[in-house]
C-alpha cells in the first residue's frame, strides 16, 4: 500500500498587481507514488518546483500558491488523509509533527535563538500532548538525543553555541520525536561541508533504517542521491522527466536530461572534459510548449515542440518522459 | 623580469582576530602561518580548498589587499600588498589582480543594468577613452566568456540567468587584462547544469589568456577538474599541498584522507564505505584553540606529540603535509 498518493498533481502561483496576472507553474500535472520504508529522493535544479512540491504534499499551500488540480491523498493505516481538503486545525492537531515532519535547508529558523534547545522541544511536544509529568517530559527527551547519537548537552545549550551540522542534527531530532510516517527534507544538507553533511545523512538513513519509515529528500546533488536515496525522481520546469531506482538512474538514464545531469558531474579521478548544457532553464510563468526541456535537447524532434510526452512506464519501477523511449521498451 | 619571478608571493602570513571583551577575550588566528606562490611565466589554477571557517576567505581578503595580515606579507610582482597606500597604486594593484565572487546577484545592483557595471570598469581602468572605444573593450572581454554585448545589453541581472550573469562578472574582471582572478566560491550558487560552464571557462582562460586562478572553493570534485595545484586549508592552517593528482587522489594528511571519503560519489557503487559512521565534534571553536594539530580531537591515528606541538611541514614526494606521521619518513615513499 502506498503511504502517499499524488495524481496529476498542479500547484500555481497566481499573482495579480494592478490588473496584471501573472501565473507561475511551478508543479504541473505531477504523479507518483510513496512507500513506507523506503528513501525518496527528488533531485532537479532550482526553480524546477522542488520546494513547491513539498510544500502541497505537507499541507503549506498558502496564496499565492494555490493547487488547481489533482489529489494529494495519505494513508496512514486506518487514518486517511486527502491533504487538499484537510482543515487547519486537523493538520495542526493530528498531522503535522505526528504523522509528517518536515525538515529545512536553515535549521537556525526552526530553533528559536533565544531559547534553550530543551525548551524547544518542551513547546513542539506540549502543543500535541500535554506535557503532565516534567521529568519523565526531559527524560524522554534525553534518551532520544541519545538514541540519536546526541549528547544529552546539546539540551541545554542554545542555538547558536552549536554548530551548524549539530544544530541540523538537532532540527531532525525534533522532526522525530513523534516518529513520524513520513519525513520531508528540502535540501537539509546544501549548507554545511562535506564532512558534516556526510554525518547528518547518515543520521537520516539510520533513523529511516530503525524505524521503517519513508524520507522524502530533496536536493539538487545528484551525489547525495546516489548515496543516500532508494529511489529517484528528476524534476525538469515543473514536470517529472524521469523516475527510477537509483541504481538505474545512475547506470542506465533514458531522458537526456538525466543523461547529461549525470554525465557532467565532475568525480575525483576523472578529468575529461564535462560540458553544460546550452540554453538555460526555463520560466516557469512562460514555460515553452510541448515537452519543457526542447530547447535545451540534443535530440529535440519535431514532436517535441508540440506534444507533451506521457510518462510512461518503460520497466518495472522505471518511468520517463520523452518522445524518443516507448512504454516498455526497456 | 627574469625565468622563475613569482607574481604572487605569500610569505608566513598569519591573521590573528581579537574575539570577546576588551580585557578578556581571546584570541582566534583564523590564518596561520601561511605561505605559497604562483610563478608569473606559467598561467596555473591554484585552488584553496577547505570547510566553512577554515580561513579560506580571510586569506582571500589578505591577498586582495583588504585586510593587513598580523604577521608575515604578500607580495605581488616584488611589492608588499599591504603597503599600498596611494589610491593611484591600489588601482594599478586591482587592474592586475581581479576578484571574482560567489554571489553574482549579489555583485551586480539589481536596479542597475549589468553593462553600465562592464562600461564603469573599462572607463575608471582606463581601458578606454571614449564610449565606443569602451564598447569593443567590453565585447571583447565578454567573447572571451562565450557572451557578446548585443546579448546583455540594457539587461538588468534578473533577466539573466545564474550561469550568464556569473559569466559577466568573470568578463566584468577580464576587462582590466588582470594577471591574477581570485575566485571565491564562484560555482557554489550557480546550477548544476550550468556549473561546469563556468569551470571550463577558468580553464579556458588559464590555457588562452595566460590567467593565473585562485580558485576557493569547498568543492572538491570540481577542484580535481580544473586545479593544477591544491592546498587543503583547516583551521587556518595548509594541511596538505601539491600537484591536484597527487593531493586528491593519494591524500597523506589524515584529514585531507576524511576530506575525500566523505565527498559523495556521484555513483551508487560507493554508498557502502561512504555510509561507514564517522565522528563529528560539537563545537567549531574549541578546535581554532587547541593546541598541537587542529586536527588531532577527530583524528583516528592521532599521537600524544599531536596534542601539544604544532606539526612540521614534510615534504613527501610532490606533496608537502603538516603532519607527525610523515616526520620520519620525509622524501621516502609512502605506501
Amino acid at each position: 500500500m502506498a503511504l502517499l498518493t499524488v495524481n496529476g498533481l498542479c500547484a500555481y502561483y497566481r499573482t495579480e498587481v494592478y490588473g496584471i496576472s501573472r501565473t507561475v507553474r511551478a508543479v504541473d500535472g505531477v504523479s507518483f507514488e510513496l512507500y513506507p520504508n523506503e528513501i525518496y529522493g527528488v533531485a532537479g535544479e532550482s526553480s524546477c518546483g522542488k520546494t513547491t512540491l513539498i510544500k502541497v504534499i505537507s499541507g503549506n499551500t498558502k496564496p499565492p500558491l494555490k493547487a488547481i488540480s489533482g489529489s494529494v491523498d495519505y494513508n496512514f493505516g486506518d487514518y486517511k488523509v486527502d491533504m487538499l481538503q484537510v482543515s487547519q486545525e486537523e493538520l495542526r492537531r493530528n498531522i503535522r509533527w505526528k504523522e509528517i515532519s518536515y525538515v529545512m535547508q536553515g535549521s537556525m529558523s526552526v530553533l528559536n535563538p533565544v531559547r534553550k534547545i530543551i525548551k524547544t522541544f518542551e513547546d513542539i511536544i506540549d502543543t500535541h500532548e500535554r506535557i503532565r509529568d516534567k521529568k519523565k517530559f526531559l527524560e524522554e527527551a534525553q534518551t532520544h538525543v541519545n538514541r540519536l547519537g546526541l549528547p544529552t548537552e546539546v539540551l541545554n545549550a542554545y542555538p547558536h553555541q552549536l554548530s551548524g551540522g549539530m544544530r541540523q542534527r538537532v532540527a531532525i531530532a525534533l522532526a522525530t520525536v513523534f516518529h513520524p510516517s513520513l519525513i520531508s527534507a528540502d535540501e537539509p544538507t546544501t549548507a554545511l561541508d562535506v564532512v558534516v553533511q556526510r554525518g547528518v545523512l547518515q543520521m537520516v538513513k539510520d533513523i529511516q533504517s530503525e524505524s521503517h519509515n519513508t524520507v522524502l529528500l530533496v536536493t539538487h546533488d545528484m551525489a547525495v542521491h546516489a548515496n543516500v536515496a532508494d529511489r529517484v525522481m528528476i524534476m525538469y520546469a515543473g514536470r517529472i522527466m524521469e523516475e527510477a531506482p537509483t541504481e538505474r538512474i545512475f547506470n542506465a538514464p533514458l531522458h537526456p536530461y538525466t543523461q547529461h545531469l549525470i554525465r557532467s558531474l565532475p568525480m575525483i579521478g576523472e578529468r575529461s572534459n564535462k560540458a553544460s548544457l546550452r540554453g538555460t532553464p526555463p520560466n516557469l510563468a512562460n514555460p515553452p510548449g510541448g515537452c519543457r526541456f526542447h530547447p535545451r535537447c540534443p535530440f529535440v524532434m519535431d514532436v517535441c515542440r508540440t506534444e507533451i510526452p506521457e510518462l510512461v512506464l518503460v520497466r518495472e519501477r522505471h518511468r520517463v518522459a520523452c518522445h524518443l523511449v516507448k512504454e516498455g521498451s526497456q | 623580469m627574469s625565468a622563475n619571478e613569482k607574481m604572487l608571493d605569500v610569505q608566513h602570513v598569519t591573521v590573528e582576530f581579537h574575539i570577546g571583551g576588551l580585557v578578556g577575550g581571546s584570541l582566534l588566528v583564523a590564518v596561520n602561518d601561511i605561505s605559497f606562490s604562483l610563478d608569473s611565466d606559467r598561467p596555473e589554477i591554484f585552488t584553496l580548498a577547505g570547510e566553512s571557517g577554515s580561513g579560506k576567505t580571510t586569506l582571500s581578503r589578505v591577498l586582495l589587499g583588504d585586510l593587513v595580515p598580523t604577521r608575515g606579507k604578500v607580495l605581488f610582482e616584488g611589492r608588499d600588498v599591504a603597503l599600498i597606500r596611494k589610491r593611484s597604486e591600489f588601482k594599478e594593484f586591482i587592474k592586475r589582480v581581479q576578484p571574482v565572487f560567489q554571489n553574482p546577484f549579489d555583485t551586480f545592483n539589481p536596479l542597475r543594468r549589468v553593462d553600465a557595471y562592464l562600461f564603469d570598469t573599462a572607463m575608471n581602468f582606463r581601458m578606454a577613452s571614449n564610449r565606443s572605444e569602451a564598447a569593443r573593450v567590453v565585447d571583447e572581454a565578454l567573447r572571451n566568456v562565450g557572451l557578446s554585448l548585443d546579448e546583455v545589453s540594457r539587461r538588468y541581472p534578473h533577466e539573466l540567468s545564474g550561469g550568464q550573469i556569473q559569466r559577466v562578472s568573470v568578463a566584468r574582471a577580464l576587462i582590466s587584462k588582470p594577471k591574477l582572478i581570485l575566485a571565491d566560491e564562484p560555482v557554489s550558487m550557480v546550477d548544476a547544469s550550468l556549473r561546469m560552464e563556468i569551470v571550463n571557462l577558468f580553464r579556458k582562460l588559464r590555457d588562452e589568456q595566460k590567467v593565473s586562478v585562485i580558485y576557493i572553493t569547498h568543492d572538491l570534485a570540481t577542484a580535481y577538474y580544473i586545479s593544477d595545484r591544491i592546498g587543503i586549508m583547516l583551521r587556518g592552517y595548509i594541511v596538505e599541498s601539491g600537484p591536484v593528482e597527487d593531493v586528491l587522489v593519494r591524500p597523506l594528511h589524515p584529514y585531507t584522507q576524511l576530506l575525500k571519503e566523505s565527498v559523495p560519489e556521484p555513483a551508487p557503487k560507493e554508498r557502502e564505505s561512504w555510509a561507514k559512521h564517522i565522528d563529528l565534534g560539537t563545537t567549531e571553536v574549541k578546535e581554532y584553540g587547541r593546541v598541537g594539530c587542529k586536527f588531532a580531537g577527530r583524528c583516528p591515528r592521532v599521537m600524544d606529540i599531536c596534542r601539544k606541538v604544532d606539526p612540521p611541514d614534510v615534504q613527501v614526494g610532490r606533496q608537502t603535509v603538516k603532519c607527525y606521521l610523515y616526520k620520519d619518513s620525509a622524501s621516502a615513499e609512502v605506501s
